[in-house]
């Protein structure tokens, strides 16, 4: 595999194999969030089509490394498409062109030739830490608002004192799937973080242990969120098309209703 | 055993376990006996607790709630992403909801069974005790665990028992139940009682007359390597398979916490128990950065065979029945496909060593779906393993369906870890280590859906009860980076992270990592014998100062920079691996997950040496060119019967 | 805080857009009394403005409507652009390179749509209610104004456009306000769509009726 930045010397060791792919990535450049960035064209060659999308990374950085260039920084961890670290906006989708993760995104979704535009998630309440990693802990701040079940260790009752009806089990376990990755906020017009909010008031407000604190949870949850700087959500849809894990639009519809009733039976938030 | 390799020095016990009761009673009356920490007194004591995976995740808000101090450590973005969140299959609890029989001394009993007998008595005898209340607190919490259509909660079984006591959450549970504990510490960050340091990695501890009192720590976002001071120390690193480079654990997973506190005197116990997990998809190129697990349940189905001739790479569907090896089928003729998971690690090895393995390089082996999919019908087939054939189609490209999955063993879960007492305090008083990160309760061999439990047991219920013990004493006196012993961890780990800068080198780390890992795969892998490992030994050291003279890391210190992180980690892989090494050659038995090829039946089976090697071994550091000195703490066995296991 | 969150400027242009949608139901009935004729259009344009009398004196009920509609556009415009303008601010710097998956035409012209749909009404008001900028002028007759405006294609045009954003906004705006009041999920999400896309399409051909019928004589 050769590599050549911006074009500034073309590949001269390649007794070219050529089995896999050659690709033009043009990728995010920012040293460091007080300085500005830019796109920066790397060549990519060799390419197995059964590398995953972060491997091809991989792949680059080593010879970025070995050229004595800074690698791309870029967030990962589980490379399993479970842990919502990873995530980039690839030729302006969240997480590329399937509905998945970037770390379960495999080579074979490109072919020879193409371009390839990677980009970080881009909201204010998301700053850029470097190059594609990106400052998601506003997603922490939504959580602490209100993003739990108060109970103390030590406090429960009998795990079968409340019977929870499947469906509604079922239909919470569907919503608490959320990874926390973020791509809805990068792939919503609005960025809006409605959908991870959504998710989690949705998780929670399905299950009898959840109730006492229904009201007071939705309504702190979403001051938060637009405390934090994220966009209104005005239904477009773009976040559910975009979650990795499939995350409904209805939890959103599910949100509106208890925020409205919540604000109808007087909750107000903390701060 | 050749002396030049490691020293013997003075057994070690657990002092802790109130042994002159009986053990269902041993457990209360430790915390009856132990001394307590007054409210008041609890708000000047700081803790801090090093991971936020499920044992620090629990531990932190536990502790957080009771009114302490703490400060929580991480090394990702959030608390959410700790690689507990990737576990699949469940967590196993006492409860008896099945009426099958189970109890809490059955758990006990098949855990120090499924551990072959290598692990302490009253410590799984405790996590027993505690796995019913983990499913209340997490039911109470929110965690959406499968239920039944009469909204109790549902059990599946899992291997190594014959009853169902296992709580999931479809293939999610490690996930489900670490935003049950993430949200409850988020809670505790937001009540103002937890600190929190996101995207910040512990280089070093600060142990000051003999206790530990505090970390060093570089945020990696600024690249300010900083120290912190407490009362009492908490690692909740998690396990140590990333020295394998290839491993199901996340990227960043590492042992530099704990081997850094080992370096400053906590003894490592059992380097060698890792866990290889036998269905794993296999390896596909150089370029492979990770593997990932298929969940075990699909050797309830699916059937496992090779080609009989070597070197056979026709498409499988054309190879024909009598042409194929069902290998366990036919070596197992009563288990079968349902072997555990180290005897069926080991025999898809033996077949890919034959040189019978399929797919690239050799190293795979086909599970197979087509009888399973003729007798049950496809729609059946996919509502059981729907999600995985997805899982696994995503990844290789490849259509389960019609084309037998290839499956490979990989590395999955250390047994070994840090050596604590019964109360979870390790060898350094003031340091405490939990979850993955210890030694403590799965002996040789961890049994499905056991860590969870170990994890969420130490973190909620074990250590804030333990804990108040060693704090009644305190609060210690104030250190600050004055303090000689802080100032010279602090100048270490600069000064270390400053000479990986300057070496310049002509290697990647993550090249040395992949060298690394492929040498530890190879030699002190699956079947470990005398040759390999001393091979391995001669080698590791090359390996090290080769790193320490050629590697090359670009970028500087004080900014983000994930080259440098790396290379931290891998400089611990490397010595770690070498005690892996050692502790695997000196024991000359085969257990669990340690199989020598010296130590078998004539079967082929692990053959234990209980006169000689019932006991924990507890390796302590010493300055760099000495051997490292073992210490034992022998394992007696009151109330389970020590007994060789058997799946003809 | 709890009453200037995003979600409340939704409710409040989801309840204003109801409110103004529920006035085009009235107005498109209304308009199609044009193909009764002459007197009969008039003596509907008479009858709006002495209706409820002698209970209530004069023009009020007219009164009523118009100060109704006029803080329903107002609340509506005002969540709209402070959403809009909330968005801006989440999103300063933008992608290189940014497709969308799902999405549709409709929902992507809300905002532009929009705004374009007001300042139809604006000229719409001046045209025929007031007739400033109507060829027969203040003081002729609804009919005649009508009449005037529909028969230059230009003015067609305009209008032609204008009801066909109205109708798309209508079209996502109706299954979002019941998104936004939390009353879609899964089930309805088929009825919900279906009845957005069939109302907007009714209301968009009645609108159309009358504008065309005058432009082609059918109507004169
Ligand atoms: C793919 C997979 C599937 C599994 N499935 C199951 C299952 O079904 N059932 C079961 O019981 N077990 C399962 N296990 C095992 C189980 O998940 C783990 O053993 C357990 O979750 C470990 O939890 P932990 O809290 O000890 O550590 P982890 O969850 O690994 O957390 C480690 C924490 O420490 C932090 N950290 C690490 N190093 C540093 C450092 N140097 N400085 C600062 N912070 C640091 C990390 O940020 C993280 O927060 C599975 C494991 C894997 C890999
Ligand atoms: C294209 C078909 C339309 C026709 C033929 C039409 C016709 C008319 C006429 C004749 C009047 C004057 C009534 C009177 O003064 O008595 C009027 C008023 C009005 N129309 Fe329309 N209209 C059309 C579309 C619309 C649309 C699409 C809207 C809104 C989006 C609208 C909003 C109004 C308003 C707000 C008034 C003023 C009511 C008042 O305060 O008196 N019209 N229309
Ligand atoms: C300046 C004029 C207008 C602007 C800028 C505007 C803008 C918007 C926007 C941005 C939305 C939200 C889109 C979404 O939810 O996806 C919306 C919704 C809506 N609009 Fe308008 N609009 C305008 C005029 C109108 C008019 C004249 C009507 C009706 C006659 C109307 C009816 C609606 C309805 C019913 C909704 C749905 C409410 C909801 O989304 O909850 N709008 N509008
Ligand atoms: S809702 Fe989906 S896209 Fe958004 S953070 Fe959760 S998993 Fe990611
Ligand atoms: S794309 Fe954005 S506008 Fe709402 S529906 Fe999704 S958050
Ligand atoms: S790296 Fe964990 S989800 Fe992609």
């Amino acid at each position: 595999m050769t590599l050549t930045q911006d074009g500034a010397h073309s590949s001269v060791d390649a007794p070219a194999q050529k089995r896999g792919m050659n690709l033009t990535l043009r990728i995010w450049r920012q040293k460091d969030p007080s300085v500005k960035g830019k796109m920066v064209t790397y060549k990519v060659t060799d390419i197995s089509p059964d590398m995953s999308f972060l491997e091809m990374l991989d792949v680059l950085n080593e010879q970025l490394i070995m050229q004595g260039d800074d690698p791309v920084a870029f967030d990962h961890d589980c490379r399993e498409g479970i842990c919502g670290m990873c995530g980039v906006m690839i030729n302006g989708e969240a997480h590329g062109p399937q509905q998945t993760t970037t770390c379960q995104l495999h080579m074979r979704s490109f072919k020879d030739g193409d371009k390839i535009d990677i980009e970080p998630w881009r909201a204010s309440p998301f700053p850029v830490i470097k190059d594609l990693a990106v400052d998601r802990r506003a997603f922490d701040r939504i959580i602490q608002a209100g993003g739990y079940i108060s109970v103390p260790t030590g406090t429960a009752p009998e795990a079968h004192a409340t019977p929870v009806p499947k469906k509604d089990s079922d239909a919470a376990f569907d919503a608490a799937t959320c990874i926390g990755c973020g791509a809805c906020v990068a792939a919503c017009p609005n960025a809006s973080s409605m959908l991870f909010t959504a998710a989690k008031v949705t998780h929670l407000g399905l299950l009898p242990q959840g109730q006492p604190e229904r009201d007071d949870r939705v309504v702190n949850m979403i001051a938060q969120q637009d405390l934090e700087g994220f966009g209104g959500c005005t239904n477009i849809g773009e976040c559910s098309h975009a979650c990795p894990k499939g995350i409904s639009m209805e939890t959103i519809s599910r949100l509106n209703h208890d925020l409205l009733g919540a604000l109808r039976a007087g909750a107000r938030p903390k701060s | 055993m050749p002396l030049e390799l490691f020293t013997t020095g003075e057994p070690i016990a657990d002092t802790k376990a109130p042994t002159d009761v009986p053990i269902g009673e041993r457990w209360s009356e430790r915390r009856f006996r132990g001394r307590l920490v007054n409210p008041a007194n609890r708000r000047k004591m700081t803790i801090i607790v090093v991971g936020t995976g499920l044992a620090g995740g629990s531990a932190a808000a536990t502790l957080g709630e009771a009114g302490y101090k703490v400060t929580s450590f991480w090394y990702q973005d959030s608390p959410r992403r700790a690689h507990s969140v990737a576990a699949q299959g469940g967590i196993n609890a006492a409860k008896n909801y099945r009426n099958d029989g189970d109890s809490v001394h059955r758990l006990f009993y098949d855990t120090v069974k499924g551990g072959d007998f290598r692990s302490r008595e009253n410590n799984v005898h405790r996590l027993a005790e505690v796995s019913v209340n983990i499913i209340d607190q997490c039911v109470a919490q929110g965690v959406p665990f499968a239920r039944e259509y009469g909204g109790l909660l549902d059990n599946r079984s899992f291997g190594g028992t014959q009853v169902s006591r296992t709580f999931y959450a479809r293939g999610q549970t490690g996930q489900q139940l670490l935003y049950g504990a993430y949200q409850a510490l988020e809670r505790q960050i937001a009540a103002g009682n937890v600190e929190q340091h996101a995207r910040t990695e512990m280089l070093d501890l600060i142990v000051v007359d003999g206790r530990a009192r505090g970390i060093v720590a570089r945020d990696l976002v600024t690249g300010e390597i900083s120290t912190h001071f407490a009362d009492a120390v908490v690692l909740a690193t998690g396990g140590y398979g990333n020295v394998f480079y290839l491993s199901t654990n996340a990227m960043g997973s590492n042992a530099t916490a704990i081997w850094r506190a080992h370096k400053r005197g906590a003894y490592f116990a059992n380097p060698c128990y890792t866990q290889i997990h036998p269905t794993c998809i296999p390896v596909k190129g150089d370029y492979q950065s990770k593997l990932t697990l298929m969940s075990e349940s699909l050797r309830n189905d699916g059937r496992v065979w090779v080609p009989k001739e070597r070197g056979d790479d026709r498409d499988p569907r054309e190879i024909p029945e009598d042409e194929r090896d069902y290998y366990l089928e036919r070596i197992y003729p009563s288990f079968g496909n349902l072997v555990p998971r180290d005897i069926a690690s080991r025999q898809a090895k033996n077949v890919c060593d034959e040189g019978r393995g399929v797919g690239p390089g050799g190293l795979g082996v086909y599970l197979d779906f087509a009888e399973a999919i003729e007798r049950l019908g496809r729609p059946a087939v996919e509502a059981k393993y729907g999600n995985l054939f997805d899982m696994y189609a995503q990844i290789t490209g490849e259509d389960p369906y019609t084309v037998p999955m290839r499956i490979y063993p990989a590395v999955h879960y250390t047994m070994g870890g840090l050596w604590v007492d019964y109360d979870l305090q390790s060898s350094i008083p003031g340091m405490f280590v939990i979850g993955e990160a210890n030694f403590s309760d799965h002996g040789a061999n961890r049994l499905g859906a056991s860590a969870l439990m170990q994890g969420l047991a130490d973190g909620y219920f074990v250590l804030p009860a333990t804990i108040t013990e060693y704090l009644a004493d305190g609060p210690f006196e104030k250190i600050d980076d004055a303090h000689p012993a802080a100032a010279e961890a602090l100048q270490g780990v600069q000064d270390q992270v400053q000479k990986l800068l300057t070496i310049n080198g002509t290697r990647t780390p993550a090249s040395f990592h992949r060298e690394l890992g492929k040498l530890m795969w190879d030699l002190c892998g699956m079947e470990r014998s005398e040759e390999g490992l001393r091979k391995a030994l001669d080698r590791i050291p090359e390996i090290r100062q080769e790193f320490w003279t050629n590697v090359k890391v670009s970028g500087d210190w004080h900014s983000f920079n994930q080259t440098l992180e790396l290379a931290g980690r891998v400089a611990d892989f490397i010595e770690l691996a070498e005690l892996m090494c050692v502790d695997a050659l000196h024991r000359r038995e085969s257990c669990g997950g340690h199989f020598r090829a010296e130590s078998q039946t004539p079967e082929g089976e692990a053959l234990r040496d209980d006169d000689n090697f019932a006991y924990v071994a507890a390796w302590e550091w010493t300055p760099e060119g000495q051997p490292p000195v073992l210490h034992q703490e022998a394992l007696e066995y009151e109330y389970v019967h020590l007994a060789q296991r058997s799946y003809k | 805080m709890a009453k200037t969150n995003s979600v409340f400027k939704k409710a409040v242009m989801a309840v204003s857009g109801i409110i103004m949608v529920l006035y085009l139901i009235a107005h498109v009935v209304g308009n199609l009394k044009a193909f009764s004729g002459r007197e009969a259009f008039n003596s509907y344009s008479g009858w709006i403005r002495t209706v409820g009398n002698p209970a209530v004196p004069g023009e009020t009920t007219l009164w009523i409507i118009r100060i109704v509609l006029l803080v329903a556009v107002v609340a509506h415009v005002w969540a709209a652009v402070s959403l809009w303008r909330q968005a801006k601010r989440a999103r300063p710097e933008g992608y290189v390179t940014k497709k969308s998956a799902a999405q549709s035409y409709a929902s992507r012209t809300m905002r532009w749509g929009g705004v374009i749909v007001l300042a139809f009404i604006i000229f719409h008001i001046l045209d025929l209610t007031l007739g400033t900028v109507n060829a027969e002028g203040f003081d002729s007759t609804p009919y005649d104004r009508l009449v005037a405006s529909f028969s230059n294609p230009v003015v067609t045009a305009f209008y032609a456009i204008s009801v066909i954003l109205l109708g798309m906004h209508l079209r996502h705006g109706i299954w979002s306000a019941t998104q936004t009041l939390g009353q879609s999920n899964r089930r309805r999400e088929t009825t919900v769509n279906l009845f957005a896309l069939g109302f907007a399409t009714v209301l968009t051909l009645g609108f159309l009726l009358v504008p065309f019928s005058v432009l082609f004589n059918i109507i004169d």
